[in-house]
């Protein structure tokens, strides 16, 4: 780019030598591929879906289902519930065994972590057994031994196993009963938020309390207090005023057949059983990693300071370790959101096997339910990795 | 220094009798005490641990090796009235269908064809991972083209019969294509000799590619309906290895690059890929690959999920590479570059080979995760290992309380062999990697 070209200047190069212009060559001709691709699929697809005299367009998801879904978290019926709504099953179906399944996972996955790095040699190799065992044998081959070896031997209804307090197991799943809220259910409810109001301004409190003038609280033990205490005082006292606000729908016993209560589908048990414990090992795995991430001097000071071995943990090693954790639990809690369309396999009714399993068999229109399923998936993983991306710039560590 | 005696100082005149060594620091007996029972609360887990492995360890060990049966040719053997005890896992069964665990269905006197092809993939893979094999360029060249083309021969029968029209089209087309990088060769001034030479060695590969296909080996052709078992589960597992190394390190690159189109449609594929479960892959190319295609071309029920795999694969495997490259010291690009070596020249020369020897193992972690999500096939309607189980636990001649239990363990073994055996590995070259950066 000189701006005075002397007579001795080497001669003028190509503009094929150019970086830019090769650049821009270069992705003029990937645009060109990939889009004679796209046109070429296009209007195969086109062609063959007229082909076989298959309908296009998302019309479909008004038109009556027609089949009957076993676990369904909103009202559906065969006769007068849309493709729509099957979709809205599916997802919820979805949705409700990846949260139940993150919520186990962790607690289990960060137990293992923890046993895995205990001093006691039993307790770490029993946990490395664990898994070892658990990494390394397919998810599917897990959720069929659960399903068929596990929770298929169970009696008949008639044999059920009573499991007291209104719990029984059989092969038709785990029966509950299932609480019936009264009319003054908002009361408890109300005492509840009072009870997480309550805590975070008394932590507040405690915190300043203990900055300016070193006294501790029990705030362990106050928090109990307020969330779980005060919502059964409130329902002590509504029981004793005899307007009860929580009444209980017990099973019964039939001849064939448990009837009343909840239940919960043998499908929905063998699924959140191996997804829980398949994550679980792989939760445990991160969280070792992380609390290893935290350096032997972080631990050796908090004790010269004469923090206890509990403290220690709490107070010094697990919020560093987090920083660690955080990102790769967040691509396992997805993991096991992802692992959750292996329901097919069990014939638990979730969105790839209620969408693209019957919906799509029923319909034939491929495109569009493998659009709609995909984005649902990618949407949930896009989202996270977002929020994720702002937790990490957020507790990332500020290099100096 | 002070002369003055120091009354106020204590000097001991002789020597104390040295303590006795404390009890018990080394030994078994310490050792039990220090990990085991060191507290109260250790004590109490490792009772509870102890009573746990007590419960769960004999029942295990009864199943698989005290009450199994071992030999059989019904179920008869594997029922407890008969063999006059209760039966454990039914080995029997194992042995005798373990043809079809291997093979599926395929034909027993070609079988010798899989054998052999079992033998070239351990061969590949020993090649490749084996950290000082010698010729290891040698190894990829072998594992990337003549190993895939050599199984597909054999297990296919080979002799796809392209026809001599094809064959013209080929001529025609290499013959352009050279000529073409010939033009451009002059047009850059560059050497036209050295570019055409490139241009055929690359036509010429194509050509023998083409040529090994379309020669008649003499070998029975052999549906893939009819393929089973542990093959089908290796060839998946080798399908995904094979395509996603490659485009792994091509979109890798791509994510990398500086153009922004070529970025945009890397990050466009990787994230798409990677944010959906294979499943949903599978039951795509299983239901949508035919639509893509013209109506004329019919899709082997085989290839479908083959190709959700490896596109599956490559993104995982993108993301790998990724890793690796980032972790390139600055200082390797500009050095290369400061050499006067081109981009292509850069990257295979110096970052590449540097590059994927520091995500071995992550390359491995991911093979692990991939050779585990072949079993979903079988999701799919595809004979793999977990099909072939599935169909035989359900066979009447085979009806007996353990079968199920049976196969699933065998099946459970086979996959746990594999991939403990992949992740030591990929920890033995950690450590090794890690050597020279230990302090």
């Amino acid at each position: 780019m000189q701006s005075v070209v002397s007579p001795t200047s080497p001669p003028k190069r190509s503009f094929l030598y150019d970086p830019n212009v090769r650049g821009i060559f270069y992705q003029v001709l990937l645009i060109c591929v990939v889009g004679y691709l796209f046109y070429m699929a296009a209007t195969n697809v086109v062609e063959n879906l007229q082909r076989a005299k298959i309908a296009s367009g998302f019309g479909f998801l008004d038109v009556t289902a027609g089949f009957d879904i076993s676990q369904t978290l909103v009202p559906f019926s065969a006769a007068g519930s849309t493709y729509r709504d099957a979709f809205i099953v599916g997802l919820l179906n979805t949705l409700i065994v990846s949260a139940i399944g993150i919520v186990f996972a962790t607690i289990l996955g960060f137990t293992i972590g923890i046993a895995r790095l205990s001093t006691n040699w039993m307790v770490a190799k029993v946990a490395m057994v664990y898994v070892e065992l658990l990494r390394n044998i397919p998810l599917l081959l897990q959720l069929l031994f659960w399903y068929i070896a596990v929770l298929g031997p169970l009696p008949q209804p008639r044999d059920s196993f009573q499991l007291g307090a209104g719990f029984f197991l059989n092969s038709r799943g785990l029966f509950m009963p299932r609480p019936v809220y009264g009319a003054d259910i908002w009361a408890v409810v109300a005492a509840f938020a009072i009870g997480i109001v309550g805590t975070v301004l008394f932590r507040r409190y405690a915190k300043r309390q203990q900055e300016a003038t070193g006294r501790q609280y029990r705030v362990g033990f106050v928090s109990l207090a307020l969330i779980i205490g005060l919502p059964v005082a409130t329902w002590i006292v509504l029981a004793l005023a005899s307007v009860n606000p929580v009444s209980f729908d017990m099973p019964q016993k039939g001849t064939f057949n448990l009837r009343g209560g909840m239940q919960i589908l043998p499908e929905f048990v063998a699924l959140l059983v191996g997804l829980v414990t398949y994550t679980a090992a792989f939760i445990a795995e991160v969280v070792r990693a992380g609390i290893l991430a935290v350096s032997k001097g972080q631990t050796e000071a908090a004790n010269s300071l004469g923090l206890k071995s509990g403290q220690t943990l709490r107070l010094v090693v697990i919020p560093q370790a987090m920083r660690v954790i955080i990102p790769p639990l967040t691509s396992q809690y997805l993991n096991l959101t992802k692992n959750s369309s292996l329901a097919v396999a069990v014939g638990y009714p979730d969105l790839v096997q209620v969408f693209m399993g019957t919906v799509l068999n029923q319909t034939g229109q491929a495109v569009e339910v493998v659009m709609i399923t995909m984005g649902v998936y990618l949407t949930i993983s896009l989202v996270t990795s977002f929020v994720m991306n702002i937790y990490n710039r957020r507790v990332a560590i500020v290099e100096r | 220094m002070n002369t003055a005696v120091d009354v106020s100082r204590f000097v001991r005149t002789e020597k104390i009798e040295a303590l006795p060594p404390p009890k018990l620091a080394r030994g078994p007996i310490a050792w039990v005490r220090e990990n085991l029972f060191s507290s109260p609360i250790n004590t109490a887990l490792t009772l509870a641990v102890a009573y746990l492995l007590f419960v769960l360890i004999p029942p295990i060990l009864d199943f698989l090796f005290f009450n199994a049966v071992w030999t059989g040719t019904d179920r008869a053997a594997c029922r407890a009235e008969t063999a006059g005890h209760p039966v454990g896992a039914c080995w029997a069964f194992v042995v005798s269908k373990i043809n079809f665990f291997t093979y599926g269905s395929y034909p027993a006197e070609e079988r010798w064809r899989v054998n052999i092809f079992f033998v070239l993939l351990a061969i590949g893979v020993a090649w490749l991972l084996w950290l000082r094999a010698p010729r290891r360029d040698l190894g990829a060249v072998y594992f990337f083209w003549l190993f895939p083309i050599a199984s597909y021969v054999l297990l296919t029968g080979g002799n796809v019969d392209i026809g001599l029209r094809a064959w013209l089209l080929f001529a025609t087309i290499g013959v352009v294509f050279m000529a073409a990088i010939g033009f451009a060769a002059f047009m850059l001034k560059t050497s036209v000799r050295s570019a055409v030479l490139v241009a055929a060695g690359i036509v010429a590969v194509l050509g023998v590619t083409l040529a090994l296909l379309d020669w008649d080996w003499g070998l029975e052709p052999v549906p893939t309906s009819r393929w089973g078992g542990i093959l089908v589960t290796l060839l998946v597992a080798t399908v995904g290895i094979v395509f996603s190394l490659p485009f792994g390190i091509l979109l890798a690159l791509g994510r990398r690059s500086k153009l922004p189109i070529l970025r945009m449609a890397s990050v466009i594929f990787i994230e798409f890929v990677r944010g959906v479960p294979l499943i949903t892959v599978l039951i795509m190319a299983n239901t949508m690959l035919p639509l893509f295609l013209p109506p004329d071309v019919t899709v082997d029920r085989l290839t479908r999920p083959l190709v959700g795999v490896a596109f599956f694969a490559s993104a995982y495997m993108a993301e790998v590479v990724r890793g690796g490259l980032q972790a390139m010291p600055k200082g390797q690009y500009e050095g290369a570059m400061s050499l006067g070596l081109n981009y292509p020249q850069m990257m295979v020369l110096i970052i590449l080979p540097q590059a994927l020897r520091i995500v071995i193992p992550g390359i491995v972690n991911t093979f692990i995760g991939l050779f585990k999500d072949t079993s979903l096939v079988s999701v799919v309607g595809i004979f793999d290992l977990v099909k072939t189980i599935e169909a035989s636990r359900i066979d009447p001649n085979w009806a007996a309380p353990t079968i199920s239990y049976t196969g699933y363990a065998f099946a459970a073994l086979f996959y746990f062999i594999f991939c403990w055996g992949m992740s030591r590995y990929s920890l033995g070259v950690e450590r090794r990697l890690a050597a020279g950066h230990k302090r």
